[in-house]
């Protein structure tokens, strides 16, 4: 009982602020639809007791995923005139992706009826092992491992990528460079005069 | 997993959310209703040391941030798949050690390079 009202409020919440997403005119105003998105569906995976991965939603959607978004946004030098001319140009593209999206749900759920789909079974991961992260790690590093490690890769070709990308040198500007800031002696910056009165610096 | 024992689970999760909001939504009423209002046209406009505001606030801002928090969001799954591990650790998986050993070398690698090309200096 309870648990049907907490997933009929999530999932109402999580359909209206996708709603929310696509349809405000502001794209920092989507965004933040966006989080109460993935907020609501980490609810729902704490109900269906993956609460491991709805942690994981919280800290790598939520708390890093949406500020990227908000900085892509931000960086697009908002011109709401402009952007909403190009709504008729990428109407086809647009629906033709949501139309193979919906196929492609729509086969998920019709196999899921029909009862072809591969079975997870919940209890069996319960006594498999206490909580859910375990077992995530009971399969994740010894059974998955190429994925696994093709994920590090991933991660690293993203790294590597978004330097390559981003970083330029430039020239005339001040950097820190804490070998020399270390190494400076007070040899090297302060000196002692002796000033006569009245005769100054020659 | 019935929801009785979940509930309980979560329950002083509810009660700390349920403190941070009436703690963050009694400020702002304290602020609404005890704060002195007297506005005027003056007041509520926009102020830059004096001169009319020259630009718009939103502007764009460099992709610096961008490069830093794409680094961070690297790192982060980098810790989120630590997580799991631990048990496996923990029951003595030499397996499971290595591998992730790997996965950090990997990374490793990349924060090297990130480190030798100053990606994380600002200037």
């Amino acid at each position: 009982m309870l648990a049907g009202m907490a997933f009929y409020t999530l999932a109402a919440v999580a359909v209206v602020a996708a709603l929310g997403v696509v349809s405000s005119r502001n794209p920092v105003h989507s965004v933040l639809f966006l989080i109460l998105t993935f907020f609501t569906a980490a609810g729902l995976f704490v109900l269906i007791g993956a609460e491991f991965l709805a942690m994981l939603l919280v800290v790598v959607y939520v708390g890093a995923v949406a500020v990227l978004f908000l900085f892509v946004v931000m960086m697009l030098d908002v011109d709401f005139v402009e952007l909403r001319q190009g709504f008729l140009n990428y109407l086809p593209l647009g629906a033709l992706i949501a139309l193979v999206l919906l196929g492609q749900i729509g086969l998920v759920a019709s196999a899921v009826l029909q009862n072809q789909a591969v079975q997870l079974n919940p209890d069996a991961t319960a006594q498999l092992a206490a909580t859910n992260a375990e077992a995530v790690g009971s399969v994740l590093y010894t059974r998955y491992v190429l994925v696994f490690q093709l994920s590090g890769l991933v991660l690293f070709v993203a790294m590597i990528g978004a330097i390559v990308l981003t970083l330029r040198s430039r020239v005339g500007v001040k950097k820190q460079s804490v070998s020399r800031q270390v190494g400076r002696r007070r040899q090297d910056a302060v000196g002692l005069k002796d000033v006569r009165p009245g005769q100054g610096l020659g | 997993m019935e929801l009785s024992g979940l509930w309980l689970e979560y329950l002083p999760v509810l009660i700390l959310l349920a403190l941070a909001a009436a703690i963050g939504a009694g400020f702002m009423a304290a602020a609404w209703v005890l704060a002195p209002k007297d506005p005027n046209k003056e007041k509520i406009s926009a102020y830059e040391c004096g001169f009319n505001a020259f630009d718009d606030a939103r502007m764009k801002f460099d992709v610096r941030f961008y490069l830093v928090s794409i680094l961070f969001i690297i790192f982060d799954l980098e810790v989120a798949f630590l997580f799991p591990w631990i048990f496996e650790v923990n029951e003595g998986n030499i397996f499971a050690f290595w591998s992730m050993m790997v996965f950090l070398g990997v990374l490793t690698i990349g924060f090297v390079y990130e480190w030798r090309k100053g990606a994380l200096e600002w200037e």
